[in-house]
């Protein structure tokens, strides 16, 4: 298996895919159950996010390596609207739509890292990853 | 359409997922479960997700939705099997599935129905 990857995110049946991908790659590296269950979780949720909010986009991933600490990365994109107030939107409970308001916080909360880009019209990238 | 099969033993309602879940099949499964607690007068809904390897905040929102529905409708539903990974996951999510209860294998869970609807009589 390649180390890195892209693929698109535009319907439902993409966040499932996604998750496949998010599996496949936290397998590689080695995550422990909990830990892949995690990555997967939160996969799920940015990728909905990107279909839902930013109307599709893409997801990277990669297998990280770090001396001999290996870990996924996996970098959400979208061209949606942006968020406007990030800490807001990073806030459990605030949502701007009909979800729970858990995607983001979340998935923060399941990660070991997590970087979140986004501007009114300039789209969102979300960076998450889980070392093993 | 892809559908989640919805069986029937008693006046129980018997929902295995076995399938990797996505969003229409979630909702799916809430207008058909919501219909055959109608047409069957259902006094229990148990849901088994042993084969879920993840449940995120729609899926979570999914279970809870159809608690709430079947209780409306004079039904308690009971969540069994899942797996530790994913409770751990689940709470450290922030989704804490009020009002939904839960046991650890379809035996114990068609004991807590049969207590929850003899509590309901």
């Amino acid at each position: 298996m390649s180390a890195s990857g892209r693929i698109a995110v535009h319907t439902q049946q993409d966040v499932v895919l996604a998750r496949q991908a998010a599996r496949q790659a936290a397998v590689a590296c080695g995550l422990r159950l909990v830990d892949q269950t995690k990555l997967i979780t939160a996969a799920s949720e940015l990728a909905r996010n990107a279909v839902i909010y930013g109307g599709g986009g893409h997801m990277n991933w990669e297998v990280l390596r770090d001396g001999l600490r290996k870990g996924v990365r996996l970098e959400f994109v979208d061209q949606g609207p942006g968020i406007a107030d990030i800490e807001q939107a990073l806030t459990d409970g605030w949502t701007s739509g009909s979800g729970m308001g858990l995607g983001l916080s979340g998935s923060r909360r399941l990660v070991d890292a997590f970087e979140l880009d986004s501007a009114p019209g300039q789209g969102t990238r979300v960076a998450i990853t889980k070392w093993a | 359409m892809e559908r989640i099969p919805i069986l029937q033993m008693g006046d129980i309602l018997l929902v295995t997922i076995q399938v990797d879940m996505h969003d229409q099949l979630a909702l799916t499964l809430q207008d058909d479960l919501s219909e055959r607690i109608r047409v069957t007068s259902a006094r229990g809904v148990l849901i088994e997700i042993s084969a879920l390897d993840i449940v995120d905040s729609f899926i979570g929102r999914m279970i809870a939705t159809i608690s709430a529905l079947a209780a409306v409708m004079d039904a308690r539903t009971v969540v069994v099997g899942m797996q530790p990974a994913v409770a751990i996951t689940l709470v450290e999510l922030g989704l804490n599935l009020t009002g939904v209860s839960t046991a650890l294998n379809v035996e114990r869970g068609m004991r807590l129905l049969g207590q929850l609807s003899a509590e309901a009589e």
